[in-house]
């Protein structure tokens, strides 16, 4: 590919208010939205805000709207976007803080609510012993990179602002895991019904589709959880049964909220 | 004078990486109050990126591998000491090796998820150096699942988070270090911090190069503050050239290639197809007779590791790098000045199972598809040996107050690392520092802040943005890039040295005199300004010290002094701040306990 020279137009501003602006911009072959803003920073205007860390999609920090589709900047080539002009704006679903850069503390405050891996008692200190396919779907959760994507594109957070109600899809992803692994004791399901608010999502899967990993969110983490759910707290037979003593509850211990008023994200 | 925030820690650890977090776990176990700053937002430090493994002789694949002795702790130190061509510092080494199959367990009830062996146990992959397979991994994406693994322990055990800050200063009373001094990334705010006692786990500094894996946070700022409150800096010159970087397309000239493709089989061809890692003439004394001397033997190691000798890809980093540069400056490159890497033998399904975030990384950055024709890859600056010195015990500094690990920090890995010991490394050390500095802290009180010392800083911070006249920092940045690039990169000599020294004195002076616009929101122009005159004041010390040492030696290679010299061997390099200058003196290295030589003679 020849280099050629396209426009950018990318959002600066902050909360008091922005534009786009137009960049001009020399492409050369395979290259990123995110080496055309470090080139706008570098030669044109050096106070331009963005995130990024690994420039190799590793770290989830250079999340921005591509022409309106929610994307790793550093994973986008230019030659991917139609047509000569390409805009980037930030993440809509977070306060904005400055051109490109939003405040996503929110997701690491949720995250701070969810109650970690805890051993059971046989296993707590020992090497654990696990069959690979025993931790695939584990694993499949855990290459979550934490990019926000996810959170950013799903209508609960994005249109309805229920922030104060739902986690979002990467925490569902994040209980997921622990639900799911082979050596947990706990039981988080009356959070996950609870103050996560499993049940506001109504499975459009758009989360699924923009995550950068390819986790399958809603099939593989999100309709689980709801199953377990509706196992233990709607379905009548189980609950039946589970009142006259005849089943346990799932296995672990039920759990509510755990209020961790230890960590403070400040910022 | 700008008005600031204060906040005051038992521990403050500065830096929010595998070693930085490792660190909170232990100072808030030992009863501390804690808080941690980071550049970036958390978990996205450079141990995120970390691909191939974290190197702990477990001992899982011996049944597998049909190995005559379990791999252990002293296999390991044995391997790290060749590795580092003997200038690691013997104590540091020891605690390593014994501690870090401990410190890796531990990670699995924290909730890591690693690959496991058919018995169940965690799967461990061969590496450059080591001589049994002993990388723990997550397909290659560990550094992901372990800092993300310390990041929700730390958040579980409780700390104070402070995101998208920047330390610049470290604030001293009496040469003990009481304060940090710094702006918020975000608002450009400024804000001091006082604890008992710090930990710095800043990471390494690979921005002064122009190709490198690392990402704009290796600026090298909390090795700078260290050596501006009068730490001692040992083995600068020491600076890891990972022998695969991507060499094409040019916006990915540098990310990194993961040594696991190698450890998965991978080899290495020069433009005439030539599997040149088998020349005898790039296998260095110490390790002859130990690798497989024909390509079919080094094939059938892929299934049978017990008959079989290790492909010589997998020698250790330096000797691979060197071997890379020599072809191509012999004019057996690819047309891209790189030489060609190939797993496409490994098969499409396996190498998306066992790399699949290069497969990706290639496939979607670099329109290749790795399972079916080459990589480019050619040296990338990786990682950095040299650093802050810290004693093993509890990791102090020289400096009261100040404790230090990971890639900041210097002695274990000597002139040369292994891959995966850097991930062990954090852990280690990690949890040995915040109980250094929480013991540290129980007896200390909170010190005095000199406001004189705020002043100072704020002035440098602030000139940029009202200076009328002024350079960008982009640009002697990218001058700093080429020189550090052009003569204090693989090959070193006297005469090049010498130009980069020369160089980065002019841009010093230049730097001095630096003009951004905007203002301290964030503002990447302003932060640059800071960054540049610590990437300056790194680069003049790296240079000094590879001036000085007169001989190769792992990463240290001198054409004008081609061997290796057995009264340097001795010695380490410690550079600290003189009035007007870089003090450089030598010191011997410590010498090795009789159990430490016998181990090595026996598993050498
Ligand atoms: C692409 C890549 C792949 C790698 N693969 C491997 C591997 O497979 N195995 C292995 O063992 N090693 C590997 N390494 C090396 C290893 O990842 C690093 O050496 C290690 O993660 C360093 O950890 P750390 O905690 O010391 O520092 P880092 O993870 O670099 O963290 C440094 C922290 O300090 C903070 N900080 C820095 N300066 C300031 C400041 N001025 N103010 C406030 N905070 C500051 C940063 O924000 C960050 O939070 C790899 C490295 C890279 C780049
Ligand atoms: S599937 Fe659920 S979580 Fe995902 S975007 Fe839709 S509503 Fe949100
Ligand atoms: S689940 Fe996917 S989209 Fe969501 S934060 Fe994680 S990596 Fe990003
Ligand atoms: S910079 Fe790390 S994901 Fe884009």
């Amino acid at each position: 590919m020849a280099s050629k020279t396209i426009t950018l137009r990318v959002f600066r501003g902050d909360d008091k208010g922005g534009e786009l602006v137009e960049y001009k911009v020399e492409t050369f072959e395979n290259m990123v939205v995110l080496d055309a803003i470090h080139k706008i920073q570098a030669e044109q205007d050096s106070s331009l805000a963005c995130r990024w860390n690994c420039k190799a999609a590793k770290c989830g920090s250079c999340s921005a709207e591509i022409d309106g589709k929610p994307a790793l900047m550093c994973k986008t080539q230019v030659h991917d976007c139609a047509g000569d002009s390409i805009t980037v704006t930030p993440l809509r679903t977070f306060p904005l803080v400055k051109d490109l850069v939003t405040d996503v503390s929110w997701n690491y405050r949720m995250a701070a609510k969810i109650p970690p891996l805890t051993p059971t008692k046989e296993t707590a200190g020992k090497p654990f012993n696990m069959q690979q396919i025993d931790v695939d779907r584990v694993q499949e959760f855990r290459k979550c990179i934490e990019c926000f994507l996810c959170q950013n594109v799903c209508h609960i957070l994005r249109d309805h602002e229920r922030t104060d109600a739902f986690f979002g899809p990467r925490q569902m992803v994040r209980i997921a895991s622990l639900e799911m692994h082979p050596m947990d004791s706990l039981n988080r399901r009356e959070q996950l019904k609870g103050e996560a608010g499993v049940g506001f999502c109504n499975i459009t899967k758009c989360c699924t589709e923009v995550c950068p990993e390819s986790i399958h969110i809603t099939d593989n983490a999100i309709i689980p959880l709801k199953e377990r759910v509706v196992d233990d707290y709607y379905d009548p037979v189980r609950k039946g049964l589970i009142a006259i003593g005849l089943i346990k509850k799932r296995n672990k211990a039920p759990l509510s909220s755990v209020p961790n008023d230890l960590t403070k994200i400040i910022s | 004078m700008e008005a600031y925030e204060t906040f005051e820690y038992d521990v403050l650890v500065i830096g929010a990486g595998g070693a930085g977090l490792r660190a909170v776990i232990a100072a808030r176990e030992a009863g501390c109050s804690v808080g941690v700053v980071c550049k970036s937002l958390l978990g996205k430090a450079h141990t995120v990126m970390a691909e191939g493994g974290v190197a702990a002789a477990l001992g899982n694949m011996k049944s597998l591998d049909g190995q005559n002795e379990p791999d252990s702790w002293k296999v390991h130190l044995t391997d790290t000491f060749k590795g580092g061509a003997f200038l690691n510092n013997p104590r540091t080494v020891e605690i390593f090796a014994k501690e870090a199959p401990e410190r890796v367990l531990e990670l699995e009830q924290y909730g890591a998820v690693f690959d496991r062996t058919p018995e169940g146990l965690i799967a461990e992959r061969p590496f450059g150096g080591h001589k049994y397979r002993r990388l723990n991994h997550v397909g290659d994406r560990t550094g992901l699942e372990l800092i993300r693994t310390v990041q929700d322990k730390a958040v579980g055990v409780g700390m104070s988070v402070h995101m998208e800050v920047t330390l610049t200063r470290l604030l001293t009373e009496d040469g003990r270090v009481v304060g940090a001094f710094g702006y918020h990334r975000d608002n450009g705010k400024f804000v001091v911090f006082r604890a008992k006692a710090f930990v710095l786990a800043t990471g390494g500094w690979g921005r002064m190069y122009k190709f490198t894996s690392n990402s704009w946070e290796g600026t090298g700022d909390g090795l700078q503050m260290a050596y501006n409150v009068g730490a001692e800096l040992m083995d600068m010159e020491m600076i890891q050239f990972h022998p695969t970087g991507m060499a094409w397309p040019p916006g990915m000239r540098g990310i990194l290639v993961t040594e696991g493709v190698r450890g998965e089989g991978g080899i290495l061809k020069n433009n005439k197809g030539e599997r040149f890692m088998f020349n005898p003439d790039y296998t260095p004394a110490l390790y002859k007779g130990q690798f497989a001397e024909t390509p079919e033997e080094a094939a059938r190691w892929l299934d049978d590791k017990k008959a079989n000798r290790r492909p010589p890809e997998l020698l250790p980093r330096d000797v691979v790098a060197r071997a890379i540069y020599k072809e191509v400056e012999a004019g057996r490159g690819t047309e891209h000045k790189a030489v060609y890497l190939d797993v496409t033998h490994r098969g499409a399904e396996y190498i998306k199972r066992k790399l699949p975030s290069m497969y990706e990384q290639f496939h979607a950055l670099g329109a290749v598809d790795i399972t079916k024709e080459p990589m480019e890859v050619y040296p990338t600056i990786h990682y950095t040996m040299g650093g802050v010195w810290a004693e093993p015990e509890g990791c102090a500094t020289s400096v009261p107050g100040l404790f230090a690990a990971g890639e900041v920090a210097a002695g274990l890995h000597g002139a040369n690392r292994l891959g995966g010991n850097s991930l062990s490394d954090i852990l280690v050390f990690g949890k040995r520092a915040g109980e250094g500095a929480a013991a540290f802290a129980k007896t200390a009180k909170l010190g005095k802040i000199d406001n004189a010392q705020i002043e100072e800083e704020l002035g440098v911070l602030m000139a940029p943005l009202s200076a009328t006249t002024g350079e960008s920092p982009y640009a002697i940045h990218s001058e700093l890039q080429e020189t550090m690039q052009n003569d204090c990169m693989i090959a070193r000599t006297e005469e090049g040295l010498s130009r980069a020294l020369a160089k980065v004195e002019e841009l010093k002076a230049r730097a001095k005199t630096l003009k951004v616009s905007g203002g301290t929101a964030f503002n990447p122009g302003w932060h640059a300004a800071r960054d540049i005159r610590f990437m300056l004041a790194t680069s003049e010390i790296i240079v000094r010290c590879a001036l000085q040492r007169k001989e190769s030696r792992g990463a240290q290679w001198r054409l004008d002094y081609p061997s290796l010299d057995a009264e340097w061997g001795k010695k380490n390099l410690i550079a600290t701040k003189g009035s007007d200058r870089v003090n450089i003196v030598e010191r011997p290295i410590t010498p090795m306990t009789d159990e430490i030589k016998a181990i090595i003679e026996e598993y050498k």
